[in-house]
C-alpha cells in the first residue's frame, strides 16, 4: 500500500513536470500559430526548421548557430583553462589554495544576473565593444569553475609517481604530460566539457547583458525577444522537441558511461 | 613538482580580471553619479523608492514561497527515490534531472503556453506554479544525493534501540539530510530571487520582480542605479550563501 502511494506520488510529479514538454512535442506536428489549436497532422514545421524557410522570422536558425558556436568555443577554452588551472591548484597548498578555490566558487554561487551586470560594467569600463568576443569571454567565466571541479577529483585519484616514472624513463616533460597526465585526466575533462557546454547552451541572463547592440542573438535571447513581441515563431516547437530528445539521449549516454566507470573502479 | 603550482597563475589572472574586477566595478558604479563623482544617492534612492521597495519585498516573498513549496514537494520525492524499497531504477532519477538540463526559458515558455491553452489567467498563482515547476528538480537532486549516500546502519541502529519509524525519520534521517536541503535551498532561492525573464513570461508582466528592475535600469543606461540595485541583491546572495557552506560537493557531482 505504502509502496503504491510512493509510486503514485513520483509518477504524478513526473507527469506534471513533463506535461508542458509533451504538449510542445505534440503540437510540433501541426501548423497552427498557437498552442492548443490542432489543425491536422503535419511535419511542415520540421521541414521549415531544417530548410530555414520560416513563416515569420528567419533569424531563428542563425540564433541556433550562434548558440552552438558560442557554446563550443566557450566550452573548449574553459576545458583548456580549467584543466591547466586544476593541475596548478592541485599542487598548491594552504592559504593560496584556499584563496583560489574561493574565487573559483564565486561565479558558481553568483546568480546569472549579477554575473551579467558585473561583466557588462567591465566591458563598458574597459571600452571593449560587445558582441561575440564579450559573450564568449563571459561564458568562459562562468563555465571554467565547473571544469576545475570536474578535473580536480581525477588529479586526486591519480598516482603522482607515474608522471615522475615517465620522466625517469626518458620522456620529456611535454611527452609525460600528453602521454601520461592527459589520458589520466581525460574523463574529468570530458565531463567538464559537457558541463560547460550545457551551461553555455542554457544561459540567458549573462548573454543578454554582454551581447551589446549589434543584434547578436542566441536561442535564449531569441526566445525572450520573440515572446515579448507576443506570438511565438511556431518553428520553435519542433526545435524545442528536438532539443529535449537530444538532451535525454545525452544524459542517458553520460549516465551509462558513469555507471560503467564506477563498475570498472569497483572491480579494480 | 612545486613548479607545477605555477600553472594556476593564468587562471588566477583570469579570475581577477573577470570575477573580482567586475564585482569591484559594481561597488564603484553603485556609489557614483553620472559624472563619476562619489555619491550615496543611488542607495538612498532605493530606500525611498516605493516601487523598488515593494518589488523587492514581492521578490523575496515569491522566492521564499517557491523555496518552501519546493522543499514540501521535493523532500518526499527525494526520500522515495533514495529508498531502495520504493525505487530501484536509475531511469526515474534521470527523468527528474533531465529538466535541469533543458533551457529554463524554454521550459517556462512551455508552461506559460500551457496556461494560456487552458485559459488560466496569468498572475501570482501561475508565477508560483511555474517557478516551482522550473526549480523542483534543483531541490530534489541534492536531497536525493545526500539521502542515497547515507549509511543505512544509522537508521538500523536507531530502530534496534527501539525507535519507531517516525522517530527514526525525524531524529536520524532529517538531521542527516540537512546539507542536501541547504544546497537545495541555495539552488532554488538564488535563481528565483534574481530571475527576470521567467517572471515576465509567467505573469505577462503583471508582477514585476527585482531582477526586472535591475535589467530595466541597466538597459536604459541608468548604470549607476542598476549597479546599486545589483549590490542590494549581492548582499542578499551573500547572506543566503552563509547558510550553506558545503554546497560545492553536491554541485560538483551534478551528472
Amino acid at each position: 500500500m505504502k509502496k503504491i502511494l510512493a509510486k503514485i506520488y513520483i509518477w504524478v510529479l513526473l507527469v506534471i513536470l513533463y506535461a508542458p514538454l509533451v504538449f510542445i512535442a505534440i503540437f510540433s506536428f501541426t501548423e497552427s500559430k498557437v498552442l492548443g489549436n490542432w489543425q491536422g497532422f503535419s511535419v511542415n514545421l520540421y521541414k521549415n526548421l531544417l530548410t530555414g524557410n520560416m513563416q515569420g522570422n528567419s533569424s531563428l536558425l542563425s540564433a541556433v548557430y550562434n548558440t552552438l558556436l558560442i557554446a563550443l568555443v566557450a566550452a573548449a577554452f574553459s576545458t583548456l583553462l580549467g584543466t591547466i588551472a586544476a593541475i596548478g591548484i592541485h599542487n598548491l597548498k594552504g592559504g593560496r589554495k584556499k584563496a583560489i578555490t574561493f574565487l573559483n566558487n564565486i561565479p558558481m554561487i553568483n546568480p546569472d544576473i549579477i554575473t551579467g551586470v558585473s561583466l557588462f560594467l567591465l566591458f563598458v569600463f574597459l571600452r571593449i565593444s560587445q558582441g561575440y568576443v564579450s559573450v564568449i569571454l563571459a561564458h568562459i567565466t562562468f563555465c571554467t569553475p565547473y571544469v576545475v571541479l570536474s578535473v580536480l577529483p581525477k588529479l586526486k585519484q591519480m598516482n603522482p609517481n607515474i608522471y615522475e616514472a615517465a620522466l625517469d624513463l626518458g620522456a620529456t616533460p611535454s611527452q609525460a604530460l600528453w602521454k601520461v597526465m592527459v589520458p589520466e585526466l581525460r574523463p574529468g575533462m570530458v565531463s567538464g566539457f559537457i558541463l560547460a557546454f550545457t551551461m553555455s547552451l542554457d544561459d540567458f541572463a549573462v548573454t543578454f547583458f554582454t551581447r551589446g547592440t549589434i543584434g547578436l542573438d542566441t536561442l535564449s535571447t531569441y526566445i525572450y525577444t520573440d515572446a515579448r513581441k507576443g506570438g511565438l515563431t511556431p518553428e520553435l516547437r519542433p526545435l524545442m522537441t528536438l532539443i529535449f530528445i537530444l538532451i535525454l539521449v545525452l544524459l542517458v549516454i553520460i549516465n551509462v558511461r558513469q555507471d560503467r566507470m564506477n563498475k570498472k573502479q569497483a572491480a579494480q | 613538482m612545486s613548479k607545477r603550482s605555477n600553472w594556476s597563475i593564468p587562471y588566477l589572472i583570469f579570475l581577477i580580471f573577470f570575477v573580482v574586477l567586475p564585482l569591484i566595478l559594481v561597488l564603484v558604479y553603485a556609489f557614483q553619479d553620472n559624472a563619476g563623482r562619489f555619491t550615496l544617492g543611488n542607495i538612498t534612492k532605493f530606500f525611498t523608492d516605493k516601487d523598488a521597495l515593494s518589488t523587492f519585498a514581492v521578490s523575496l516573498e515569491v522566492a521564499l514561497e517557491t523555496t518552501l513549496l519546493c522543499i514540501l514537494l521535493g523532500y518526499p520525492a527525494a526520500w522515495i527515490l533514495a529508498n531502495k524499497k520504493y525505487n530501484r531504477s536509475a531511469v526515474t532519477i534521470v527523468l527528474f534531472i533531465m529538466p535541469m538540463w533543458v533551457n529554463a526559458l524554454m521550459r517556462t515558455l512551455a508552461t506559460a503556453q500551457l496556461f494560456t491553452m487552458f485559459d488560466i489567467t496569468l498572475g501570482k498563482g501561475t508565477l508560483l506554479f511555474g517557478m516551482v515547476y522550473d526549480y523542483l528538480p534543483f531541490m530534489i537532486y541534492p536531497i536525493y544525493n545526500v539521502l542515497s549516500r547515507m549509511d543505512p546502519s544509522y537508521a538500523e541502529a536507531a530502530e534496534d534501540l527501539g525507535a519507531t519509524p517516525a522517530t527514526v525519520f525525524r531524529k536520524v534521517t532529517v538531521p542527516l539530510s540537512m546539507p542536501g536541503v541547504a544546497s537545495g535551498v541555495l539552488m532554488v532561492f538564488m535563481p528565483t530571487v534574481s530571475t527576470f525573464a521567467i517572471s515576465e513570461f509567467l505573469t505577462n508582466n503583471k508582477i514585476k520582480l527585482f531582477g526586472t528592475i535591475i535589467q530595466e535600469n541597466i538597459n536604459s543606461s541608468m548604470w549607476n542605479y542598476g549597479a546599486a540595485l545589483a549590490l542590494v541583491m549581492l548582499i542578499i546572495i551573500g547572506i543566503t550563501s552563509l547558510f550553506s557552506k558545503d554546497n560545492e560537493e553536491v554541485e560538483g557531482g551534478l551528472i
